[in-house]
């Protein structure tokens, strides 16, 4: 799971979570006891609004532009997000 | 001037009085407050630059005699999970240690335009990810009311800033409780309006259909003005609703006689004696001021933990992948190649219960768990939300508790998880629900711990909310 989770974890945090999500998931077998049967999954919290009512105009904006973008950046290089070479020559 | 006592009305007395300028304001306040964070730890970091600057405009406008904005030379706080343009934005994590966002949160441009004055950042849960502010990476706040408990979370930093009166108002955010129980921890007013009335839009994403931003305030009337100012329509939040914004704070008129008010059955038997004597207290409040008050049901209560714990992680193991070492400023030095620079940056850079929580919500959507846990669980917030529904057919409101106990200890519940997210059930109902909902102050416990009152309606009824929010406050007073 935490490969999947791209989670880097200690021997010590993998004890911890195991109790921990067993617990918690010992927890969640609760929705297990309620019938839902014919009830559709909400996803969002909907109004009654017209089916283009998060539309708008499509209008070019100014871009941040690629020095604002990189400023965060832990690597930036040459205008880009540097990060290990994946592709060996 | 007594920074404590300020409200947004007595701000704009003494500007328009000329007894003392916006640039002396945010000067005293600034100090008040750096003075003020040894005991609370509430800001993480303070923007005087920002706050001088728009006092400074307050000030000319004063000079010109122009039109002042409805917040104009009040000092605001600002939860760090909101992204301030050119002030550092730590979402109370090491993985943000150093982030500077390069634009400024939809809600943050609207309370400068109206003459705000930001002057700092306060302290959170990680990701606004815990309910007691003690999963920050920079230190837990201490609740100024009683300084060995702690302020409640996610948004403890903001809520304590208000209660200890550094800041007149403050922003937080809210995913299953954030505002509302760390403003009932500190004893002041917490709301968190219907989903889609403010733009999530520079809100730091956790859980996308579970997060809002609302006001904290010492009265109802600041906070309902500090809504009316950040709400509405923004093209930059495709979720937020078009739904003209009312005057909140000036329709607070007292009128409640007649509301039909709810109160859920299955929330009442859960409480400690003491909060419940309080909730109950209110209601006779309510019953003297000529409100009907009738039992109610909520039949799925029961499921709500389970259902919001899913739904919420599961948005948040999605909406954390992005803080993957490329463009976020924080990437773990020892890492060689890409996928161990992915694996080792969200090692170093996550807390303990973010990676809970990102662990928890990756094993819901797995293949083989989705239909059990995910799909269930949002069945189940149809099925809260219906209740919710159903029971606005026969009531106005729906009174309850915000958390089945005051503020307690700092430690106390770190070590339990599921402790800690049992203690969220009166919150996350309504916000699975999206309904607007509100804590305030009911009085205090023996030990002098404050306790709120929740107040919910339904979607886009914030009005309703605040009229008896208000009449009950007119009633605490003097």
């Amino acid at each position: 799971m935490a490969d999947l989770a791209n989670l880097q974890l200690t021997d010590a945090e993998v004890v911890k979570l195991q109790a921990d999500l067993n617990g918690i998931l010992e927890h969640m077998d609760k929705l297990k006891e309620i019938d839902t049967t014919g009830v559709e999954p909400m996803a969002q919290v909907l109004f009654d609004a017209g089916e283009t009512a998060t539309l708008r105009p499509d209008t070019p904006q100014p871009p941040l532009g690629s020095q604002i973008a990189l400023a965060n950046a832990p690597q930036p290089g040459a205008g880009y997000f540097k990060v290990p070479r994946i592709i060996e020559r | 001037m007594d920074i404590p006592s300020l409200t947004i009305d007595a701000v704009r007395e003494g500007l328009l009085s000329r007894r003392f300028s916006a640039t002396e304001l945010a000067a005293e306040a600034l100090r008040f407050a750096e003075a003020g964070n040894a005991a609370t730890n509430a800001y993480l970091h303070f923007s005087p630059e920002r706050a001088l600057d728009a006092a400074a405009r307050v000030d000319r406008q004063i000079a010109q005699g122009e039109q002042l904005g409805r917040l104009a030379g009040v000092p605001i706080a600002v939860k760090d999970v909101i992204v301030t343009k050119g002030v550092r934005t730590t979402c109370g994590s090491r993985m943000l240690a150093n982030y500077i966002p390069p634009y400024d949160a939809t809600a943050v441009v609207r309370v400068e335009q109206a003459g705000g004055l930001i002057i700092g950042k306060t302290n959170c849960d990680e990701f606004a990810m815990g309910s007691s502010t003690e999963n920050s990476a920079f230190g837990p706040v201490r609740n100024p009311v009683a300084p060995d408990r702690v302020p409640g979370g996610s948004s403890g930093g903001s809520a304590a800033a208000v209660a200890q009166g550094t800041a007149v108002v403050a922003l937080g955010s809210d995913t299953g409780g954030s505002i509302r129980q760390p403003a009932s921890f500190c004893g002041v007013v917490g709301v968190t309006p219907t989903y889609g009335r403010v733009s999530r839009y520079g809100l730091t994403a956790f859980a996308s259909s579970l997060d809002h931003i609302g006001p904290f305030a010492r009265s109802v009337k600041d906070a309902a003005t500090l809504l009316a100012v950040m709400a509405g329509r923004d093209p930059c939040d495709s979720t937020s609703a078009e739904a003209p914004v009312p005057d909140y704070s000036a329709l607070l008129d007292g009128q409640v006689k007649g509301l039909k008010l709810g109160l859920p059955r299955e929330y009442l038997k859960q409480l400690t004696s003491e909060t419940g004597d309080l909730i109950q207290a209110a209601v006779d409040v309510y019953r003297r001021l000529g409100c009907e008050v009738r039992e109610i049901s909520l039949p799925a209560t029961d499921y709500a933990i389970a259902s919001y714990y899913i739904i919420a992680t599961a948005e948040a193991s999605s909406n954390l992948a992005r803080y993957d070492g490329v463009r976020y400023t924080f990437r773990s030095e020892h890492s060689q190649t890409l996928s161990d620079m992915y694996r080792m940056t969200r090692g170093e850079g996550f807390g303990a219960e973010c990676k809970r929580r990102i662990m928890l919500g990756t094993y819901v959507l797995s293949a083989g768990y989705y239909d059990a846990y995910y799909l269930k669980a949002q069945k189940v917030r149809a099925l809260i939300a219906r209740d919710f529904a159903n029971a606005f057919q026969e009531v106005d409101a729906i009174v309850a508790p915000v958390s089945p106990f005051p503020a307690f200890r700092l430690g106390e519940k770190v070590d339990d998880p599921v402790a800690m997210y049992l203690s969220d059930i009166f919150t996350i109902t309504g916000s699975l629900a999206g309904i607007p909902c509100m804590s305030v102050p009911c009085g205090t416990t023996a030990g002098g711990l404050p306790v709120g009152m929740q107040l919910l309606t339904g979607h886009f009824a914030e009005t309703t909310m605040f009229r008896l929010a208000d009449a009950y406050e007119q009633t605490q007073r003097g």
